[in-house]
């Protein structure tokens, strides 16, 4: 297993001349290793297609360089790469049928006449495609079209695999389940991919590792889990679910690891990396909804007035004003727990283990 | 059904319609058929046994189709070499090259015929570098037609092939080039394959044109004999109505066949669908021996174009040509002295034809998408013959047709305006109607619906909501009728009489009579009175239309 199969280093790309440049991707250095499904995931126009594209050969960076399998492809054109790309849209030739689509390729390469059968009604059982092989696509429903994008692309046995917004065309329901199945079938296979969406929900489940762009620029790059519980800015808590936003200020330190944190006059203490934080600093918190705990107002604690309470069936949402901040919170099961009402004074609290510390400039 | 009778006014106003498409289509239509089995006033088939074995029927009809595939041909692959630079390579100047290709569709066709003679004929500007080259030639005949045909039609095989092209979704190419396709190879199994329907479309519609076309083989077909030209001068010049008849029937039916093989079954086989938004185009790393051959043929085309109407500015201030090359401006003093009553004539009757035209072309399209009633296909169909039927089919119709009382219509229109105005009404219908069902079309039920729910009455709907929306397509039916109507000829020269003229008849008569020099200057101003006719247009659409794209000549 290599760890740096795929390398994309200090890419770069420009597009538009003179005055109306516009710097679409801004100096991505990403590594993914053989076999690992890296998710480019940000809102739109951050870059994360055209970074693709450059992957795929469609762009050819500004400046900036691709190695696959240490091979340096930045100015290789598409026909040539080992990537092949599964399109938003499938782009299946309307005049072939299922089995000429995904035979496309091969016969391109020009295998053998049995070969190709071979392969392609493998690839086909595969992915579930078995006696569909002469429909063409017309005939077929949007799970399936994107079944034979799919199989069009693995039977290529490329190096890289790039998905672009593969599931954006289904219907909701049928997204969940495929991409289940993209990515059961990617460690099946164990092929390298690198899969763009602006769906975070898709790249959490997907993903061995996630890739957080932001106008041209990479945010973060870590597990879903990383990326959730600490996210390296403002932008990234914010974009990856919902994120409540705290200031305050590092009052002391307890101990070489142990901080003791000032949130609006009250005192929490928190576990950080040893030295990472320098007495009196002014902090940004992250609070995810689903950490702070109501209950009713008590003395000496955070508390604040109840603005809004929306029943959601498998959990109550709130919206608390504590000293002008609204804080978002959101108590699951709200059969178990107690609930308050709109104009209600509530006592808020969190665990310090929950709190995640980002440093006052990182926030802006 | 019940609807229809509550609505007596729409009731009444369906059998007007068809009362209308009957006299002014389809009798006509039918008169040309009877006439032609009509010899020394006796039913007789003679006309078509004969057609075979007499060389006056036979020759005008392979010459006629030979001329129609060669001119469908090279006017198909030059306007697929145009519509693939400009979709799918970055040439640059698109918009020039678009409006520089598509200019002679808006310019009277026999005009590129004239050109051609004032720059290869036995005057012509370039005829003594050629013959220096190849030797002796004629540009009369079948070469210099296929020439004058492909410069004409070539430009509708480009409008029909760059919507096919623009509509091929890239990102198709794309992916059969990431999947290994060279070039070259995604060409050929995946943009050429799709793009076949819409090939076979523009060769049909190219070869309908050249074959029906009348002006231009009038002018320079020379020896080389064509049904349309045969048919006009049996009628005119030998008043042989049955075989002039004859002959016309001979034109209708191998362009009628394409018509319809084009409408109702290639048009079917079309796998293009526009399939969202495209993606970026595929144009990033063109190869070079793919932009050389389309650049220069791009370059090429669009300077036979820039130097054919050149000519025709050049040769409208030569003296006398072939003859005095000193420049002058007595051809224009002599065209408005001479010219006046035909130049009155053709403004007055295109501008009553016209808004008549898109009113009732509108009206038709608003019931055959909007009301149900039976015969709706058959109205449809019907307002949409004149479109395949050449013109001079339906010159000889009108001729036979209303040049007596008859129980169907009881006035005799010969001679008078009325029947060069209906003409043009009933030829040019077509056009109001595609693009007011297009319009018509895109309007979503819904948005009409909407108004209504809000408080409107379906009057007031009609006139806010509905009317609005519909008028950029109105004015850009409006702009092509006028067009047409400014410039035709073939069927207008049957109907033309000494009261009622029109300019172009009076530009071929300059040619008749070798007269190069007024025939260019008249056929300018004809370009420049459509060009501004246009323009006014183009301004009333953007004042009516808000958000409205701008007048597009070709529907």
């Amino acid at each position: 297993m290599r760890p740096d199969y795929l390398v994309l280093r200090s890419l770069v790309k420009v597009f538009g001349t003179g005055e109306n440049i516009f710097t679409a991707v801004d100096n991505v250095n990403i590594e993914v290793q053989e076999g690992e499904l890296v998710t480019l995931l940000g809102p739109s126009g951050c870059g994360k297609t055209t970074t693709l594209r450059m992957i795929s050969g469609f762009e050819i960076p500004t400046s900036g360089e691709i190695f696959i399998d240490g091979e340096d492809v930045s100015t290789t054109p598409p026909n040539q790469r080992p990537t092949t790309m599964v399109f938003q849209n499938y782009a299946l030739f309307p005049h072939l049928t299922v089995f000429e689509n995904i035979a496309y390729g091969l016969k391109i390469r020009r295998d053998s006449k049995e070969n190709i059968r071979k392969t392609a009604e493998k690839i086909m059982l595969l992915v579930g495609l078995e006696g569909l092989a002469e429909r063409s696509p017309a005939q077929l429903s949007g799970g399936q079209q994107q079944r034979v994008s799919l199989a069009r692309s693995l039977v290529m046995e490329p190096k890289v695999l790039l998905l672009d917004e593969p599931l954006s065309n289904l219907d909701a329901k049928l997204r969940v389940s495929t991409r289940l199945e993209i990515r059961k079938l990617q460690q099946r296979v164990g092929i390298t991919s690198v899969y763009v969406t602006h769906d975070q929900e898709e790249a959490m489940t997907l993903s061995d590792r996630v890739v957080i762009m932001h106008q041209g620029k990479i945010m973060q790059i870590g597990t879903p889990q990383a990326i959730y519980a600490k996210p390296a800015n403002r932008f990234v808590a914010d974009f990856i679910g919902k994120a409540n936003f705290l200031e305050g200020r590092i009052g002391s330190l307890a101990s070489r690891n142990e901080i003791v944190l000032d949130i609006m006059g009250q005192k929490f203490q928190v576990l950080v990396q040893p030295g990472s934080f320098s007495e009196g600093a002014r902090v940004f918190l992250v609070v995810r909804p689903e950490s702070v705990n109501l209950e009713p107002k008590k003395p000496d604690t955070l508390t604040g007035t109840v603005q809004e309470a929306v029943y959601l069936g498998s959990q109550m949402v709130y919206e608390v004003d504590v000293a002008k901040n609204i804080i978002t919170v959101e108590v699951a099961n709200p059969q178990e727990h107690m609930v308050f009402k709109a104009g209600e004074e509530v006592t808020i609290s969190f665990q310090g283990k929950s709190l995640h510390i980002l440093p006052y400039e990182e926030a802006h | 059904m019940r609807l229809i009778w509550k609505e007596p006014l729409l009731l009444v106003s369906i059998i007007a319609i068809f009362y209308f498409l009957m006299i002014f289509v389809l009798f006509p239509l039918f008169m040309v058929f009877k006439t032609s089995l009509i010899v020394d006033k006796q039913f007789d088939l003679s006309n078509y046994l004969a057609i075979f074995s007499k060389k006056y029927y036979f020759q005008p009809f392979i010459n006629s189709m030979i001329l129609g595939v060669l001119a469908a041909t090279a006017g198909t692959i030059l306007g697929f070499v145009f519509a693939y630079a400009i979709t799918r390579t970055p040439i640059p100047f698109k918009r020039f090259f678009r409006m520089t290709a598509t200019f002679p569709i808006i310019s009277p066709p026999f005009v590129i015929a004239l050109a051609a003679i004032l720059l290869f004929g036995r005057a012509g500007s370039l005829t003594p570098f050629i013959s220096r080259i190849i030797g002796e030639y004629s540009i009369y005949g079948l070469g210099g037609l296929v020439l004058v045909e492909t410069i004409a039609y070539g430009p509708i095989a480009f409008l029909v092939l760059y919507g096919v092209l623009q509509a091929i979704d890239p990102a198709l190419e794309e992916a059969a080039m990431d999947l290994g396709a060279s070039r070259a190879r995604v060409f050929a199994t995946v943009t050429l394959p799709l793009a076949v329907p819409g090939i076979a479309s523009a060769w049909l519609l190219v070869f309908i044109e050249s074959m029906a076309d009348f002006g231009n083989p009038m002018v320079l077909s020379g020896n080389f004999r064509v049904l349309s030209v045969q048919a006009f001068l049996q009628i005119t010049g030998m008043y042989d109505l049955s075989r002039g008849s004859t002959l016309a029937i001979l034109l209708l039916v191998p362009t009628i066949t394409a018509f319809f093989i084009q409408k109702y079954w290639v048009a079917r086989k079309s796998y293009v669908t526009v399939t969202g938004q495209p993606t970026g185009a595929t144009i990033k790393r063109l190869e070079w021996y793919i932009k050389l051959p389309t650049y220069a043929a791009c370059i090429l085309f669009t300077g036979i174009v820039f130097l054919f109407y050149g000519m025709l500015i050049w040769g409208s201030f030569q003296t006398l040509w072939g003859v005095d090359a000193t420049l002058t401006l007595h051809n224009y003093v002599e065209m408005f002295q001479v010219g006046k009553d035909y130049i009155i004539d053709s403004l007055a009757l295109s501008t009553l034809a016209t808004p008549i035209t898109g009113i009732l072309g509108m009206f038709i399209a608003f019931l055959v998408i909007r009301k149900k009633f039976i015969g709706r296909a058959t109205m449809e169909f019907v307002s949409m013959l004149t479109f395949a039927v050449p013109g001079t089919v339906v010159g000889i119709g009108y001729i036979l047709a209303f040049n007596q009382r008859s129980a169907l219509f009881p006035f005799v229109l010969t001679g008078t305006a009325w029947i060069i105005t209906t003409l043009l009404i009933f030829r040019n219908m077509p056009v109001g109607i595609r693009s007011g069902i297009a319009a018509l079309q895109q309007i979503d039920p819904s948005i009409e619906e909407a108004s209504t729910d809000l408080g409107a009455s379906s009057n007031k709907t009609f006139r806010k909501i509905t009317l609005p929306m519909i008028a950029p397509a109105f004015f850009s039916g409006l702009a092509f009728s006028f067009v047409k109507a400014m410039t035709a000829i073939s069927a207008i020269i049957f109907v033309v009489s000494g009261r009622w003229n029109l300019i172009t008849v009076a530009i071929l008569g300059f040619v008749d009579n070798s007269q190069y020099a007024q025939a260019a200057a008249m056929s300018l101003l004809l370009i420049v009175i459509v060009l501004i006719a246009l323009s006014i247009i183009q301004i009333l659409v953007g004042r009516i239309g808000k958000g409205a794209r701008s007048v597009s000549i070709v529907n």
